[in-house]
């Protein structure tokens, strides 16, 4: 009689044991890093972005009929840390493939830890040409338009400007130095006679933007270039309003029209500025207009370019799981390899030759409405269309 | 002309905001010695509640009165936080405060977020300071001429408070010796709080004014709290004058070195104190401090080696650990091996602080340089793995051996401080010198050879090298020149007067201990495979101050639990939840009331007690690196 109970138990804990694994194996999971505490700003709109994508996709029957799991860490803006979390992902939960990271330095931690591991990950946000280029790797694809696509954006308006005394600010450190240099090469091809007659360097979160500001129309530029973001950018905007920089001056501001970016500015947001961001107000294409009905059904609030930055990571890694039917690395990345996907901004493709994306950005103007930031006069950029020559980027990528 | 007069009032202006703050942290500091950390969060804190405040309130009346209002209920706040957190640890080892206020500062930066939302908020701009003055053709702000007008304006009032009030005389009597001052009969408690008070009311005052020319958003405690440490000590530690020169001195060198350097504003503050603190050692208006007449606690309950019983337990330990990877996975692994690293960093500076007596804020050069001397030898030289992890460190030998020199002729914070200015050079110049070291790109592919790449082989390694480290440095403990140390950190007079070389006693420990971290830097580097400027930052220095406080620094190898409580914990938090700095915060709060003497300090007073009048036993078990879990 005990017996037959003991017999009877176990057979229970086999079954529910069996059952929890047959649901564990009917779930596909994807790791994703991003620096959720140091820049909320971004992030936070990023993933309520991707936890949309997440739940159309299951909605829709998931990934081949598996479940799609993601799940979430953050870095806290270490490359360290962020190592961690990808390991830990990895290691212990077991993920298809790893996804997300904002800032260049980390997304180059991650892509080296993917090559080393042989995992396959697609950065979301990093915006650095290395990731892609000199330090490209055959495990690292690549989502949003980088530094070089978003200057050749801005180089393609900037360069029909009569302006021929350029000043440059931007951030001390790889972003912003590399902006100014693409930003400065393209130009300078295009308009043999311009002429670059001051640069500031301010370091990243920390200007002190009086003394910049001075500084800089004192050189008495006809045109600045900005690639100063967030608290900076409310800071030299402020600064250079009430001193009259931007006053009779063309600017040319890297990002600055994204809502994360723009919208703080509030009543102060200067006007006519050349910029790229991203102006939901105003898409008016039937992808975008389901993307944004079902983001402001869900969240009752309106999506930043984090929004469809975060939405996009997890449909392209949907797409590429389920093109490739397996969660092996070298066949993710078989499957990813020229693979067009449709998203909010019109169809993508992850180009076979560097890993990166066709998702391309607007290039608009500033202008206030009703005492607030927005972008007019703007059209969508493809970004096929502002990526050097197929040979040019052999020169730059190494083999794999 | 016109051009240079305007550029030296915005020079003005950027020094009167960081003059206020920086004379709240001079004031704190020099009545309670408090390394106040948490300054910079009540900064932010009073921004964000004088942009709630004014952007209710309308009119001009509103937009002033919220401003002081913010930064009286600010200071209420800090009068709470000093009665009820910063009382109880005034009697535990000098900078254990500075626990207590990171730990804080932690909870803040999460908190601000949850009530505030993440976006950066943009504040009012002060009514009748909207716009701006036409100074022969240039634009000066209207609100700038406020702020250059406030800043003397605030220093004259302090000025009168000090030298015209009981309480100021009160004030400096205790900036000059709080010992006598508590002997005379004067109640401390009340003295402390009210100091505390203005300091903090004068920080939140300097953040609410920021309002109408700053976004107002979480990072901006960071973005100050450093550069206001450096300009109260350029200009001596208590001194309000001080300070304000001090604050012109940093703003104009940066308004007018971006002309001519525009890349320089990364790094003027710290090159600046150097410079300042070589030449001057107490700052441009500090004056040196007297002779320390208590020696410190550790006089109660001498060291001692580990009693054989002890040694085994530790053996035990060890083999504890040391099996680890018979039931632990990769990823349990890979942190075993983070800990095990980050208690070679830990007890490296351990040894500079227990032992030698010198805190030091920018420890995390030597394990940087130490990485990066890897990084240099694997990547650009080509050299096995082996023959890297043996010279790698040598960079941090070499940058310890040269800064030093330099810093032990300091002493106290002034110590403290000289060494985070270099460790900040050393950061920029890994940051700005992109073609050799990637700038914060960094340098990447440095993973270990075939026979360390295992998780199990590298985690074996890592501890094996931890063992030996603490094994060596608690050797060095015990041995002659160890014993002369501590004597030099007990009573520098006393052991120079029996012909012990102070200086140079100092300065070999210095370098001891920068070999570490060094050593700890390279196993980093291979285990991360990866190195960034990030591990030669001020966050890394003070995540080593605090595991080495976490511990205990009147204990003989606390740091070694320290780390791995800190470290495991941080880790596990990390991983499981988007609010991981206010748990953190709080966990470390709590820790300060209940542990005031560290974890192992505590531990070891209570063996101590439990067994009477025995002579004081050590529970610490000298390596148990346990699991991550």
């Amino acid at each position: 009689m005990r017996a037959k109970n003991y017999f009877v138990g176990a057979a229970f804990a086999l079954l529910v044991g069996g059952m929890a694994s047959s649901v564990r194996a009917q779930e596909i999971k994807i790791g994703e890093i991003n620096s959720y505490s140091l820049l909320p700003a971004f992030t936070e709109p990023y993933r309520k972005g991707w936890q949309l994508a997440v739940e159309e996709i299951n909605a829709a029957g998931g990934i081949n009929g598996k479940k799609l799991v993601v799940i979430s860490k953050d870095d806290g803006g270490k490359p360290a840390d962020a190592q961690t979390a990808a390991n830990e992902l990895v290691s212990s939960e077991g993920v298809a493939m790893l996804a997300g990271t904002f800032l260049s330095n980390i997304g180059l931690a991650v892509s080296d830890f993917a090559n080393q591991k042989k995992v396959f990950f697609l950065a979301a946000e990093p915006l650095t040409d290395a990731v892609t280029w000199s330090k490209g790797n055959k495990y690292t694809f690549r989502l949003r338009p980088s530094n070089y696509m978003q200057a050749a954006m801005l180089v393609e308006a900037a360069a029909k400007l009569p302006a021929k005394r350029w000043a440059t600010i931007a951030p001390n450190y790889e972003y912003g130095q590399s902006a100014v240099a693409v930003f400065k090469k393209l130009m300078s091809e295009k308009r043999p006679d311009i002429q670059w007659v001051d640069e500031q360097w301010p370091p990243q979160g920390k200007i002190d933007a009086g003394p910049v500001v001075q500084a800089v129309a004192q050189a008495n530029p006809e045109a600045i270039l900005n690639v100063t973001f967030g608290a900076d950018l409310v800071k030299l905007v402020r600064e250079g309003n009430t001193r009259g920089l931007f006053k009779d001056r063309a600017v040319v501001s890297f990002l600055t029209g994204e809502p994360e970016y723009l919208d703080p500015l509030k009543d102060e947001t200067p006007e006519g500025w050349i910029v790229t961001g991203y102006p939901w107000y105003s898409i008016k294409t039937p992808e975008h207009d389901a993307f944004l009905k079902a983001y402001q059904a869900k969240y009752n609030d309106y999506p930043r370019l984090g929004s469809i930055v975060g939405y996009q990571t997890i449909k392209s890694a949907a797409a590429i799981l389920a093109k490739a039917g397996s969660t092996d690395p070298e066949k993710l990345i078989a499957a990813a390899e020229g693979l067009s996907v449709g998203s909010p901004f019109g169809e993508t493709t992850f180009r076979k030759i560097d890993h990166q994306s066709t998702l391309g950005a607007f290039v608009g103007k500033t202008a206030l409405k009703d005492g607030k930031g927005v972008m007019v006069e703007s059209s969508y950029k493809k970004g096929a269309d502002y990526l050097p020559s197929d040979a040019e980027v052999e020169k730059l990528r190494p083999k794999d | 002309m016109a051009f240079y007069v305007v550029q030296f009032l915005t020079g003005l202006a950027s020094a009167a905001s960081l003059f206020l703050v920086a004379s709240g942290l001079s004031i704190i500091f020099g009545v309670t010695r408090i390394v106040n950390f948490a300054h910079g969060a009540f900064y932010m804190v009073g921004a964000y509640i004088a942009f709630t405040l004014t952007d209710r309130l309308s009119g001009a009346f509103g937009f002033w009165g919220g401003i002081v209002v913010a930064a009286l209920a600010v200071a209420l706040i800090g009068v709470l936080v000093e009665m009820v957190l910063l009382r109880r640890i005034y009697h535990a080892p000098e900078l254990f405060q500075l626990l207590a206020t990171f730990g804080l500062t932690l909870m803040v930066e999460d908190l601000v977020v949850l009530i505030w939302g993440p976006d950066d908020l943009l504040g009012r701009r002060a009514p009748g300071f909207k716009g701006a003055v036409d100074f022969f053709g240039q634009n000066i702000p209207s609100y700038d001429l406020f702020l250059i007008v406030l800043g003397p304006v605030v220093l004259g009032i302090l000025w009168l408070l000090f030298q015209r009030t009981r309480w100021g005389v009160l004030v400096r009597a205790a900036t000059q010796d709080r010992d006598m001052v508590a002997a005379l009969g004067v109640n401390q408690k009340w003295l402390f709080t009210s100091v505390f008070a203005v300091g903090v009311f004068l920080a939140a005052l300097g953040g609410a004014l920021q309002i109408p020319r700053d976004a107002v958003h979480h990072a901006m405690d960071l973005r100050i709290i450093v550069e206001v440490f450096v300009v109260v000590v350029i200009g001596g530690l208590g001194s309000i004058v001080g300070a304000f020169v001090a604050a012109v001195l940093v703003s104009e060198l940066n308004a007018f070195g971006i002309l001519i350097f525009p890349k320089i504003s990364i790094i003027l503050v710290f090159l600046v104190m150097a410079v300042v603190l070589i030449v001057r050692p107490w700052g441009l208006f500090g004056r040196p401090e007297a002779p320390a007449r208590r020696t410190p606690g550790l006089t109660v309950n001498p060291w001692r080696p580990l009693t054989s019983n002890e040694r085994l337990a530790s053996l035990a330990a060890l083999g504890v650990a040391a099996a680890l990877p018979l039931f632990a996975g990769n990823y349990a692994l890979t942190v075993g091996s983070e800990i095990a690293i980050f208690v070679i960093f830990a007890v490296s500076l351990h040894f500079l602080m227990a032992v030698g007596g010198l805190a030091s804020f920018g420890h995390a050069a030597y394990f940087g340089l130490g990485a990066y001397g890897v990084a240099f030898l694997a990547k650009m030289a080509g050299l096995p793995m082996i023959v890297c992890l043996l010279l790698g460190p040598l960079l941090g030998c070499l940058g310890a051996a040269v800064f030093g020199f330099f810093a032990v002729q300091l002493s106290g914070v002034y110590f403290a401080m000289l060494t985070l200015a270099f460790a900040q050079i050393v950061w920029s110049i890994a940051f700005q010198w992109v073609s050799v070291t990637g700038g914060d790109n960094g340098i990447l592919g440095v993973w270990p050879e075939k026979w360390a790449a295992s998780p199990s082989h590298f985690y074996w390694l890592a501890l094996g090298v931890a063992t030996l480290v603490t094994i060596a440095l608690r050797i060095a403990v015990f041995s002659p020149f160890g014993y002369a140390l501590r004597a030099t950190r007990d009573s520098a007079l006393r052991s120079e007067a029996i012909g012990i070389n102070v200086k140079r006693m100092q300065w070999t420990a210095f370098v001891i201990a920068g070999t570490t971290a060094g050593i700890g830097g390279a196993l980093f580097a291979y285990l991360k495979g990866s190195v960034f400027p990030d591990n030669l930052g001020i966050s890394l220095s003070v995540d080593a101050l605090v595991m080495v406080l976490l511990g205990g620094v009147e204990t003989v190898s606390g740091a070694v639990i320290g780390a791995i409580v800190y470290k495991a914990l941080n880790i596990w938090l990390v991983s499981q939840t988007d609010l991981s700095k206010l748990v953190l915060g709080a966990f470390i709060v709590l820790i300060v009331v209940v542990f005031p003497k560290g974890i192992v300090g505590m531990l070891e007073m209570l063996a101590q007690r439990r067994k009477g009048s025995s002579p004081p036993g050590s529970t610490l078990l000298a390596k148990p690196i346990g699991p991550a879990e």
